[in-house]
């Protein structure tokens, strides 16, 4: 705000510019090219304007219909995973030890689940839950509950959740212990000498701390969490029938399983267009929290 | 002169069929970097100061180009959904919305 911004330092930017041409800017002007056409393979393109979009937002069409229920189902995942895994991480971050060897071993512990890959994920749980060889399953059917990811909807749900929460959880918990770490001590100090209970420490002390932090894992979260396409891809495939069948699966389903390349490039595009708004109204609120916080700690 | 860029302009066609081009795609594009051109050339010639708007948050030109521009795709979304496929008045509220833009944010 107080100086003019000096845009000669986009120059600096320009080797990676041409590099992002070649990966993402050629692609996706390829995209938008495919979603005003229809083709039958052999580079042979047929013009259909608007069509495709057109009928991608239209719900009583077949193509509307399942990008509809794919968002929701999108959207619904994405809600379920956030209303678990913050509080989860901030509980497992308040619970972690501060200092001395401990600190060292649940940080590795921690981390291990975020240096598997996401295949790998979707296998080990894909064997994890199976009711005759898997230990998950085969605990809970002998427990008298009847649970089949593969066949009963609910349950395939409950195993993507539950995976993801495995997965991601510490995530948000090393983020949130960040945040606390950088609490000094002297704020504990004076709430112990006010008297302050737990929770009024939690409430006025470490979560104002934590905002920043639980921004961006949030944002991490939901991002990834709305683009998630391995781990279910290997896990359900999108099944049983469609109920896990998220955005990207039935994307490529229509790109690469039906090869209407038209309805999958208008349905990307619009896909893509949610996911830009939704990355800048996060990352305004972060930069704006950001200097929001420096006007308070320097007024002048 | 013919003789001489046509291979290269042939094999060119041949190696980006792929990318299947259409003269109006093209235009869109050409559009969109026009106008960031434009903007890029204006900040360097006139540099200038991130102001507060409507919004609460500081903003530049360049800002208020992608806040018109991203508005501009859902509102034209909007009217394929709810109007109908004709864009005419679609592409002139953008242009409301953008004169809003870069007048209020």
């Amino acid at each position: 705000m107080d100086k003019p911004v000096n845009n000669r330092a986009w120059l600096l930017v320009a080797p990676v510019f041409l590099i992002v041409a070649f990966s993402a800017i050629l692609p996706i002007m390829t995209v938008v090219n495919y979603s005003v056409q229809d083709t039958f393979g052999n580079n042979q393109f047929f013009w259909n304007g608007l069509g495709w979009f057109q009928e991608l937002l239209d719900p009583s069409t077949e193509l509307g219909g399942r990008f509809l229920d794919a968002l929701w189902r999108n959207l619904l995942f994405s809600a379920i995973i956030l209303a678990i895994e913050v509080p989860l991480g901030i509980l497992v971050a308040l619970s972690m030890p501060r200092e001395g060897w401990k600190v060292a071993a649940t940080l590795v512990i921690m981390a291990l689940p975020l240096l598997i890959p996401w295949n790998v994920v979707g296998t080990i749980w894909q064997v994890f839950a199976r009711g005759d060889i898997g230990l998950a399953g085969w605990a809970i059917n002998a427990l008298g509950i009847d649970y089949n990811y593969t066949g009963d909807p609910l349950a395939a749900w409950i195993t993507i959740v539950v995976m993801d929460v495995w997965h991601w959880t510490s995530l948000v918990a090393l983020l949130c212990y960040a945040g606390l770490k950088s609490i000094p001590d002297a704020y504990y100090q004076a709430a112990r000498i006010d008297g302050a209970s737990r929770w009024a420490i939690f409430t006025t002390i470490q979560l104002p701390k934590m905002k920043r932090v639980l921004l961006i894992a949030v944002l991490l979260r939901f991002m990834d969490s709305f683009m998630i396409y391995t781990e279910p891809f290997v896990l359900t495939g999108g099944g049983p029938g469609n109920a896990t069948t998220f955005l990207s699966i039935d994307l490529v389903k229509i790109a690469l399983g039906q090869f209407d390349l038209g309805k999958a490039a208008a349905m990307s595009l619009v896909y893509n267009l949610i996911v830009l708004a939704l990355c800048w109204v996060f990352y305004t609120v972060m930069t704006h929290a950001g200097t929001e916080r420096r006007q308070e700690e320097n007024p002048a | 002169m013919e003789n001489a860029s046509s291979p290269f302009m042939e094999r060119l066609a041949e190696n980006t069929a792929w990318m299947a081009w259409t003269w109006p795609t093209a235009a869109f594009f050409a559009t969109i970097a026009a106008l960031l051109a434009v903007f890029t050339v204006l900040a360097l010639w006139r540099p200038e100061r991130a102001r507060v708007g409507v919004l609460g948050i500081p903003t530049t030109r360049g800002d208020r180009l992608f806040i018109t521009l991203l508005g501009s795709a859902f509102i034209n979304l909007a009217w394929l959904a709810l109007v109908g496929p004709n864009l005419g008045w679609a592409l002139a509220l953008c242009l409301v919305y953008a004169l809003a833009v870069f007048r209020l944010v």
